[in-house]
């Protein structure tokens, strides 16, 4: 509704400065069309809210003819009327000229609403939901076959349970990830995906968990954690030299649930665009599923690199 | 045909067995010899003399020095060794590559390609320009040659450059370095870490200790800088002072 007055006046004002000769004339121009449209506005809202009951019922396009048409009709009506007031002159043209003016800054509303509700639609959510849903780093698939092609020959039998665990983790990226998942299968597949990591890094990765009193059912967004972990590793294990530690924790508080994340800060391994673009669409993701309830922080602090998620409970 | 002497360098201890058994698949046909293995560019550069390669096959993302700087390096050799990049995936040098036509390969590597590349790696080695490319932000080290062996000087640890009249002199706290460069492309290489005193003079910003007044008549520089952990005193030339002056002021507050 207000939407609509403002969208109206503002073609009005458009209307006047293409009319007025010069900007200082604009104002007064503005005003002689406010005349003019300003009832016819308001008597259309009128009209259209009267009818709104059975706009409902009829198909969208009929439905659009139809309030265009009486938005015309009711234009060409209230230029009679002025007519017969004796404000302007009257003539078949230039009642045609009112009707169709007001038809087509309808139409124009009618467009700018349509396209509205497209860009806020729950269908065109689940689309940008579904682009930003982690994908995995081609590095770590590469690198990961190639880890396990070593296997082969010396330890077929660890080669073997290497490629069942790439097959769960991809299969687990490839399926339909809109829906929250039970906490447990989330944390699962960050275990395969470490388990992967340090197949080929070996005793440079080293992991703690710290889970206590956590609820497995416990919903969350898929592919949130795994993510992160693989930033972890990409930035604070592989360009050090020495071993480095990542440690998850978990901790429930209230009906929040906490996820803090850290790794070791390389010096000189700075590659802080890449991060930065997987934190934004992590963030863009909390927020469509909980809107302002989930939090996402990120910094660095005594060559610590520190994440934490926070989130609302739902089970 | 002669066998070919090959150091692997790879951070990763399975893809350093992998090419190994691949290498050992393609003896028959590109008869080769495994001299050495490495986990990253410094350690590749510190067992060069021992292993004697003909070809370097490297990684080239990994810690202390990725693989790019090692070829930066190995190309100041007398004789360098053909260097054959193997990596996963990294689109920004692969690009680079496919651009120039350097050969590398991609990992998981195949045994046929492998061959390929080995068949006519003694004529390669990647354009120097191109590598420069690929590395923005400058070497992590900076290398010499002292009685034919390669030797790294780690760039955080050089307090300041000098030319003389042919060399390059870099001062660590320990000695001096005669490097084969010229200061001006030092200059703009590590511009964010060193900075300008003198024509012939630069120094490390973080080395910069204090300055005090040339007491001696020459009229050229009045004031010297001082330098950590070293008695050096380096002359600020008039001309570089105010800048000299303006940096050491943003320090102090």
């Amino acid at each position: 509704m207000l939407r609509l007055l403002l969208g109206v006046n503002l073609l009005a004002l458009a209307v006047a400065l293409v009319l007025a000769s010069d900007v200082l004339s604009w104002p007064l121009r503005y005003v002689e069309l406010a005349v003019w449209v300003e009832p016819l506005l308001l008597s259309s809202l009128l009209l259209l809210a009267m009818l709104r009951n059975a706009l409902w019922r009829i198909p969208y396009v009929v439905a659009v003819v139809v309030v265009i048409g009486l938005v015309a009709l009711q234009a060409a009506l209230l230029a009679d009327f002025w007519r017969f007031m004796g404000f302007v002159d009257g003539g078949w043209s230039s009642l045609l000229r009112a009707a169709l003016l007001a038809a087509m800054a309808a139409a124009l509303m009618l467009a700018y609403f349509d396209l509205r509700a497209d860009a806020l639609s729950p269908a065109v959510t689940e689309a940008r939901l579904q682009a930003l849903t982690a994908r995995i780093r081609p590095h770590f698939l590469f690198n990961s076959l190639n880890a396990v092609l070593s296997l082969i020959r010396a330890e077929p039998k660890r080669a073997e349970h290497a490629l069942e665990e790439l097959a769960e983790l991809f299969r687990a990226l490839m399926r339909d990830n809109r829906e929250l998942v039970p906490i447990a299968d989330e944390i699962a597949l960050c275990r395969q995906y470490l388990d992967l990591e340090k197949l080929r890094l070996g005793e440079r990765l080293r992991v703690l968990w710290q889970i206590d009193d956590l609820p497995g059912e416990l919903l969350v967004p898929p592919l949130m954690l795994q993510p992160l972990l693989e930033n972890a590793v990409y930035h604070g294990v592989e360009p050090a030299t020495e071993a480095g530690e990542i440690r998850i924790a978990f901790a429930r508080r209230g009906d929040e649930l906490q996820i803090v994340l850290e790794n070791p800060v390389v010096p000189g391994g700075a590659h802080a665009a890449g991060n930065r673009m997987a934190l934004g669409n992590i963030r863009e993701r909390l927020a469509l599923h909980y809107d302002l309830e989930a939090r996402l922080e990120a910094g660095e602090a005594n060559g610590v690199y520190k994440v934490t998620m926070v989130l609302p409970c739902r089970n | 045909m002669p066998e070919l002497r090959i150091l692997i360098v790879d951070d990763e201890a399975p893809a350093r067995a992998r090419l190994r058994e691949l290498l050992g698949d393609i003896a028959g046909e590109v008869p080769n010899v495994v001299t050495g293995e490495a986990e990253n560019g410094v350690a590749a550069i510190a067992c060069l003399a021992e292993a004697a390669p003909d070809v370097i096959l490297s990684d080239i993302r990994m810690p202390k020095m990725d693989g790019i700087e090692l070829a930066r390096h190995i190309a100041t050799l007398p004789n360098p060794p053909a260097v054959v990049f193997a990596t996963a995936y990294d689109a920004y040098a692969m690009q680079a590559f496919d651009l120039n036509a350097v050969d590398y390969l991609l990992k998981p590597v195949r045994a046929a390609r492998l061959a390929a590349a080995l068949g006519k790696a003694r004529l390669l080695h990647p354009p120097t320009e191109v590598l420069a490319a690929l590395q923005p932000e400058g070497r992590s080290h900076l290398s010499c040659h002292e009685r034919g062996r390669l030797l790294l000087v780690p760039v955080s640890d050089i307090l300041y450059l000098k030319a003389d009249l042919k060399y390059v002199t870099a001062r660590t706290r320990e000695r001096e370095f005669l490097l084969d460069e010229s200061l001006t492309h030092l200059e703009e290489e590590f511009s964010v870490r060193f900075i300008r005193l003198h024509r012939s003079v630069l120094v490390a910003r973080e080395a910069i200790v204090g300055f005090e007044r040339n007491t001696a008549d020459d009229a050229e520089t009045h004031w010297l800088a001082l330098v950590r952990d070293i008695d050096d005193r380096l002359p600020v030339s008039r001309r570089q002072w105010p800048q000299v002056k303006s940096y050491a002021r943003q320090l102090s507050t």
